[in-house]
């Protein structure tokens, strides 16, 4: 089930450099999430998947159209605004985990909520939380160089969607993990969006992009297509009744 | 896939009779091949005919119950270790399809690429659906549906290199092996260059080069 919209990218261009070496990152691109959904982006490199997760997350700044995140037009916003939008709404994944080492695991997940004026005991409360939902209770005072890829993963995870973040911007988050262990970070993200999270994953790999709702494709800076399941499997089975 | 087989798995374990087997059947490999009960029935025939099976007595509903026989276990374990052959697996029809179409003068390649894509990833998604669904210790369904899941990958990333190829074979200023035709010399060179520059605008610029202009508009 979906409902109201978290993220809406309306006509939003993208470009680089000027003149003769002008480069069309993202040349129009319309997309709604809503929550609940989990939308893949697929394509091939350099046709614009990252850049529009950047400037979903107002990481980046459109060259033209506008970049909606729950309600709110990211152009209107001061640097200071989109600074606390970020904080407080969007959550990031990327494959390299970008956790900070220093920290431990419920302190990396903290940290968002002490930013935003949390006192340190309640935002470590909400971490932990937060770390048992993924699985990692009895990791949350060890540090990143302590755990696995995949344990490291799920505390990004965590972190991505402590407090009110409705919004989970994912880029390649299984790239550096083995199948078994990636499909349980897909389960998560497919678990956090079903219980009302909206979602956005790139990717380059079907067989992840098929744990979304949606499946967009993106080449040369453009949204050329989306694919979404039939939901009728049983015709897609092998018939095989003719066979002796 | 081998029905014979598959009810003398199902038989390997206990006796039973028609309905419980198909359904026994469906249930260990997900319900991924359905069976019909005529099926069921024609093969338990052929089971017995051949001594693979025997009859076991029936209940008070009158349902015929079947044992397998000691035969039968043999023939059950020889084929667990036997190899799949090729030859048992039908015929790819896309890989012909496809390898066809670049001999067919006027075949948007590159459509038949992307619509063939798109199905193989709606199938990956409902088959993702149903793996989400599934209770981790289904250990027979799960591993069937996985079967299916990286079968529709693979004809995904399969896809993509036919859809590379092609595109590749258009820049490189090479036509499509249009096959040999009675037409006089010259006419089918001309089809076929007609057919590699067609396909390869809508791949090349991409199989959405189509869909572009519309969404665009």
């Amino acid at each position: 089930m979906t409902g109201t919209t978290i993220l809406e990218l309306r006509n939003v261009t993208r470009t680089h450099g000027k003149g003769a070496a002008e480069v069309h990152a993202l040349r129009g691109v319309d997309l709604v999430v809503r929550a609940g959904e989990l939308v893949a982006v697929m394509g091939p490199s350099g046709s614009g998947k990252s850049t529009l997760l950047s400037l979903a997350g107002g990481l980046d700044t459109p060259s033209g159209g506008e970049v909606v995140v729950q309600d709110t037009p990211l152009s209107s916003q001061s640097k200071a605004q989109l600074a606390a939008i970020r904080r407080r709404s969007v959550g990031y994944v990327f494959q390299d985990y970008n956790l900070i080492p220093a920290l431990t695991a419920a302190e990396n997940v903290a940290l968002p909520r002490e930013l935003d004026g949390l006192s340190a005991r309640k935002a470590r409360v909400e971490a932990i939380a937060a770390l048992e939902e993924m699985g990692l209770r009895a990791e949350a005072d060890r540090f990143p160089d302590e755990m696995s890829g995949g344990q490291q993963q799920r505390v990004a995870i965590a972190r991505a969607l402590i407090g009110e973040r409705r919004l989970i911007l994912t880029d390649e988050p299984t790239g550096a993990l083995d199948t078994e262990t990636g499909e349980a970070v897909l389960r998560l993200l497919r678990k956090r969006c079903d219980e009302g999270a909206a979602g956005v994953l790139v990717t380059h790999e079907a067989r992840h992009a098929a744990w979304a709702d949606r499946i967009v494709f993106i080449r040369d800076g453009l949204i050329v297509d989306e694919s979404a399941p039939s939901q009728r499997a049983e015709d897609l089975l092998v018939d095989d009744e003719a066979r002796p | 896939m081998s029905v014979k087989h598959s009810l003398l798995a199902v038989l390997a374990d206990g006796d039973r009779y028609g309905y419980q087997l198909r359904a026994e059947f469906e249930e260990r490999t997900g319900a991924t091949w359905p069976l019909n009960i005529g099926q069921v029935y024609t093969t338990l025939s052929r089971l017995e005919r051949d001594g693979l099976v025997e009859p076991a007595g029936q209940d008070a509903a009158n349902h015929v119950f079947y044992r397998i026989t000691e035969a039968g276990r043999d023939e059950l374990f020889a084929w667990f270790a036997r190899p799949v052959t090729r030859a048992e697996r039908p015929r790819d029809e896309l890989a012909v399809k496809l390898a066809l179409a670049v001999t067919v003068a006027g075949v948007d390649v590159a459509a038949i690429v992307h619509a063939q894509r798109k199905h193989a990833l709606a199938a990956l998604q409902d088959f993702t659906r149903v793996k989400a669904r599934l209770d981790p210790d289904e250990l027979a369904a799960s591993l069937v549906l996985e079967s299916m899941i990286f079968q529709s990958e693979a004809e995904i990333r399969w896809l993509d290199h036919v859809e590379a190829r092609v595109l590749r074979h258009a820049r490189e200023g090479r036509t499509l092996p249009v096959g040999r035709t009675d037409t006089p010399a010259g006419q089918a060179d001309g089809e076929s260059g007609t057919s590699s520059t067609s396909s390869t605008s809508s791949t090349g610029a991409t199989p959405a080069a189509a869909t572009r202009e519309g969404k665009t508009t």
